[in-house]
C-alpha cells in the first residue's frame, strides 16, 4: 500500500502500533476484538482521500504492549484522546468497527464538541434491546471470526489458511477483550444515555446479516446520537469493513466529505 | 501419614447416548438430561459411603467440587463438608478444594469455612484450587483474571480468619467496608491448607513459596518427581528445606475381592475422561487468559482441532503401565503403592477409588477393603520410609509461623 506507514508511538510507557496513510482530514479507524491485519483495502480505499490512522489496541496482538491497569474499553477511548492530542490532530472523525465502534462511542460521548464524523459499523458498546452479543468465550478462534463474515469466500479472501501466528493473535486479542469487556459482555449500561450531547453528524452502519451484533443495537445507537443516519450493506456480516470495503469505503467517504 | 478417600461423586445416571452424540458432556450440556431422583438417590448414597468409610477406618475425605457437569455431582464442596462435620466424628474433611476466584465475596467463604472448621471441632483442611476453565465460564468469573482473584481471595480469607476484626479491606477485585466474621475456626492459626494442581508451574511455585503442601493430582511418577523437585528448589530459595509433609498425591485405586473385578470397575476411571463424560471443547477448558502464557502456542492449535491434545489422552493400559491407575486386591495393590511412596516420598496421599457408574455394593467392597487393609498397610510403610505428615510434624501452617527459615544468600548484583 503505497504511503503506508508503520509506527510505535509511546504514550506514557505505553507502546502503541500505529500504522498510517494517506492524507486530507484526519480519519481514525479503530478495528474489531480480533485485531486487524497491517493492510486491509478499507483502509487503502479510505487513504485515497484521508490521513487514515489505525492504531492497535493495546493487548490487541503482539505488536501493541498491554497495560496491565488497561480494564476497560473507556481506558482505550481516553488513551485515544491523548494520541490525537500527541499527533496534533484536531477535529478527527472516527470509525469505529465492532468492538472499535465501542471505543469510538466512548470518544464522542466523553468529548461531544471534538469530533467532525462518527461512524459506527456493527458497534459494540450498548446492550441490544433485542437479542445478545455473540459471545466468543464458547467458540474457537476460527469459528468467531468466520462468524463475522456472511460468505465464507469472504472470510477464506481475508484470512486464506489461518496460520499459527494469527491463532496466537486471536488468543491475545480474546484475552484482551476479557479484560476489558468480560462483564457486561461488551456494553456499558450508561453510554447510550450519555451519547444525546454528541454535536458530530453519525453514520451508523450494519451489515444486513450480522451474526455477532444484533441490529436492534445499531437502532438504539441511531435513535441515542442526535443527528444520525442508519445504513444497511447488503451481504455483508458484522465485518463490513473485511467483506464489503469497497461499499463502506464509498459511504465513509461521501458521509466524511459532504457538508 | 494422611491417607484419604476420594470419588468425584459421578451423576452417573445420565443419558451417555446423548451426551457421545452431542459431541460435549460439559458446561453446555443440556440439565434437561439431569434427572434430580437420580440425583437425589446419589447424593444420599455418597453420602452414606462416607459414613461408611469412616466406620471402616478411613481417616480423612476429600472433597472437590465442579459445575455443569455430570462427572462431578459436587456443585459446592462446602454443603457436603458441613454435613460431614455434623454426622461423621474422626476423619480429616479436607477439601480440594474451593474455587478462589469463583468466590464473589470471599470473606461469606471464610464465615463458611471457620463454621465447618468448629462443627467438625477442627477437622477442616481448607484446600484450595483456581478452578477449572469452564467453572469460570459456568459462574460468569472472568478467566483472564483467574490468578489475581485466587491470590487476592487467598490472602483475604486468610485475613478474615487470624486478623483481629473490623478492618477494611480495599483491593484490586475485592473490596469489604468491614471485615469483622463473628465465625472464625477453631484450629489456630487457621486450617491447613493444601494445594491440588496438576498442570500449571505458577501454582507449585505460589504453593512452596505460602510454604502450603501441594497435592499432585493422578500425575504419573515421572512428572509427580518433576512437580517435587520444582518444589525443593523454591521452598529451598524461600528460606527452608521441603519434605514429605509437603507432598501430596491423588491417585486412581480400585480395590476389590478379585482381579477381574477390579479392573472391570477401574475402567470406569475413563468415564470422565472424554469416553463416557467429559467431553468438552478446547475453549471452555481452557478459556484465554487463563491457562499459562507459555502454553499458548501449542494450545492454539489444538483450540481449533488442527493438533492433539498437548496433554494427551492415553488409554487405560497406558495409564496403568504409567501408574495412574491402580486396582487388584488389596495384595496386588499394595506393593504397587509402596513402590510409588518409596520413589516419590508423600505424606498425604488421596485415594480415588470409585468413579463412573460402579455399582453401590462394588463401591463399599473398594471403601471397606481400603478402611480395613490397603490405608493401614500405607499408614505402616509411611512410618518405615518416615513420611511425616503435617499433623504429625505440627508443621507451620504458612511460611509465615515458620521457626526454621534459612538467611537466603541474596543473588549478586
Amino acid at each position: 500500500m503505497a504511503g503506508w506507514s508503520e509506527q510505535n508511538i509511546d504514550l506514557g510507557g505505553l507502546k502503541l502500533r500505529v500504522g498510517r496513510g494517506g492524507s486530507g482530514r484526519a480519519v481514525l479507524v479503530l478495528h474489531h476484538d480480533i485485531g486487524t491485519l497491517d493492510k486491509l483495502p478499507f483502509y487503502e480505499a479510505l487513504s485515497a482521500r484521508f490521513d487514515v490512522i489505525v492504531p492497535v489496541h493495546p493487548g490487541f496482538g503482539e505488536s501493541s504492549e498491554r497495560a496491565p491497569w488497561l480494564r476497560h474499553p473507556r481506558d482505550i477511548a481516553a488513551l485515544y484522546q491523548w494520541l490525537l492530542a500527541d499527533l496534533g490532530i484536531e477535529r478527527a472523525s472516527l470509525v469505529g468497527l465492532g468492538f472499535g465502534g465501542w471505543i469510538a462511542a466512548e470518544m464522542a460521548a466523553l468529548a461531544p464538541r471534538d469530533f467532525h464524523r462518527i461512524v459506527l459499523v456493527g458497534a459494540m458498546g450498548v446492550k441490544p434491546p433485542e437479542g445478545d452479543i455473540f459471545d466468543q468465550a464458547i467458540v474457537s478462534y476460527i469459528d468467531y471470526a468466520q462468524a463475522g463474515f456472511h460468505d465464507p469466500k469472504a472470510f477464506e479472501r481475508v484470512y486464506g489458511d489461518v496460520s499459527t501466528d494469527q491463532l496466537v493473535n486471536w488468543d491475545l486479542c480474546r484475552e484482551m477483550s476479557f479484560r476489558v469487556a468480560w462483564k457486561p459482555y461488551m456494553y456499558t449500561p450508561s453510554l447510550p444515555h450519555l451519547l444525546g450531547g454528541v454535536r458530530a453528524p453519525a453514520l451508523v452502519v450494519w451489515g444486513d446479516d450480522d451474526k455477532i451484533v444484533p441490529r436492534s443495537a445499531g437502532e438504539l445507537y441511531a435513535k441515542s446520537l442526535p443527528k444520525a443516519r442508519f445504513e444497511i450493506v447488503a451481504a455483508s456480516g458484522h465485518c463490513v469493513d473485511m467483506e464489503q470495503p469497497d461499499a463502506l469505503a464509498r459511504l465513509v467517504t461521501s458521509f466524511v466529505e459532504e457538508n | 501419614m494422611h491417607v484419604m478417600y476420594f470419588t468425584e461423586q459421578p451423576m452417573s445416571a445420565y443419558p451417555a447416548d446423548i451426551g457421545l452424540e452431542t459431541g460435549h458432556t460439559a458446561l453446555m450440556f443440556s440439565n434437561k438430561h439431569f434427572d434430580p431422583v437420580a440425583g437425589s438417590r446419589l447424593y444420599n448414597q455418597y453420602l452414606e459411603h462416607y459414613i461408611y468409610a469412616e466406620e471402616q477406618g478411613v481417616e480423612g475425605f476429600m472433597l472437590n467440587e465442579h459445575h455443569n457437569a455430570p462427572f462431578c455431582m459436587q456443585a459446592k464442596c462446602n454443603v457436603f463438608a458441613s454435613i460431614l462435620a455434623a454426622v461423621t466424628k474422626k476423619a480429616k474433611i479436607v477439601l480440594l478444594g474451593n474455587p478462589l476466584p469463583l468466590a464473589e465475596n470471599p470473606v461469606r467463604l471464610a464465615e463458611e469455612l471457620a463454621m465447618i472448621d468448629m462443627i467438625s471441632k477442627g477437622r477442616l483442611v481448607s484446600g484450595f484450587v483456581r478452578g477449572g476453565g469452564q467453572e469460570q465460564l459456568a459462574t460468569g468469573v472472568n478467566p483472564a483474571f483467574n490468578r489475581e482473584r485466587f491470590e487476592e481471595a487467598h490472602d483475604l480469607v486468610v485475613a478474615a480468619w487470624s486478623r483481629t476484626g473490623p478492618f477494611r479491606w480495599e483491593g484490586t477485585h475485592y473490596q469489604h467496608r468491614v471485615v469483622n466474621p463473628w465465625a472464625v475456626p477453631l484450629q489456630k492459626p487457621y486450617p491447613r491448607v493444601w494445594i491440588p494442581g496438576v498442570l500449571s508451574q505458577e501454582t507449585i511455585i505460589w504453593a512452596a513459596k505460602q510454604r502450603y503442601p501441594y497435592i499432585a493430582l493422578n500425575t504419573s511418577i515421572e512428572a509427580t518427581k518433576k512437580i517435587w523437585e520444582l518444589y525443593d528448589k523454591v521452598a529451598l530459595e524461600t528460606g527452608y528445606e521441603s519434605g514429605p509433609e509437603n507432598r501430596g498425591y491423588l491417585q486412581q485405586v480400585h480395590v476389590s475381592d478379585s482381579e477381574e473385578k477390579a479392573e472391570k470397575n477401574a475402567r470406569q476411571f475413563l468415564w470422565m475422561q472424554g469416553e463416557f463424560t467429559g467431553l468438552a471443547h478446547p475453549v471452555w477448558a481452557n478459556p484465554s487468559g487463563y491457562f499459562s502464557p507459555t502454553f499458548r502456542r501449542n494450545f492454539v492449535e489444538f483450540a481449533v482441532g488442527r493438533a492433539e491434545n498437548p496433554r494427551g489422552r492415553p488409554t487405560f493400559e497406558q495409564q496403568v503401565a504409567d501408574g495412574r491407575i491402580f486396582f487388584g486386591t488389596p495384595k496386588t495393590v499394595i506393593p504397587k503403592l509402596r513402590r510409588v511412596l518409596e520413589e516419590t516420598r508423600p505424606s498425604i496421599y488421596g485415594i480415588w477409588g470409585n468413579d463412573g457408574s460402579v455399582s453401590d455394593a462394588d463401591a463399599r467392597t473398594c471403601i471397606r477393603l481400603l478402611g480395613q487393609e490397603v490405608m493401614p498397610a500405607m499408614r505402616e510403610i509411611g512410618k518405615e520410609l518416615g513420611l511425616k505428615d503435617p499433623f504429625e510434624l505440627n508443621a507451620p501452617v504458612h511460611l509465615k509461623y515458620s521457626t526454621d527459615l534459612k538467611q537466603v544468600p541474596q543473588a549478586a548484583e
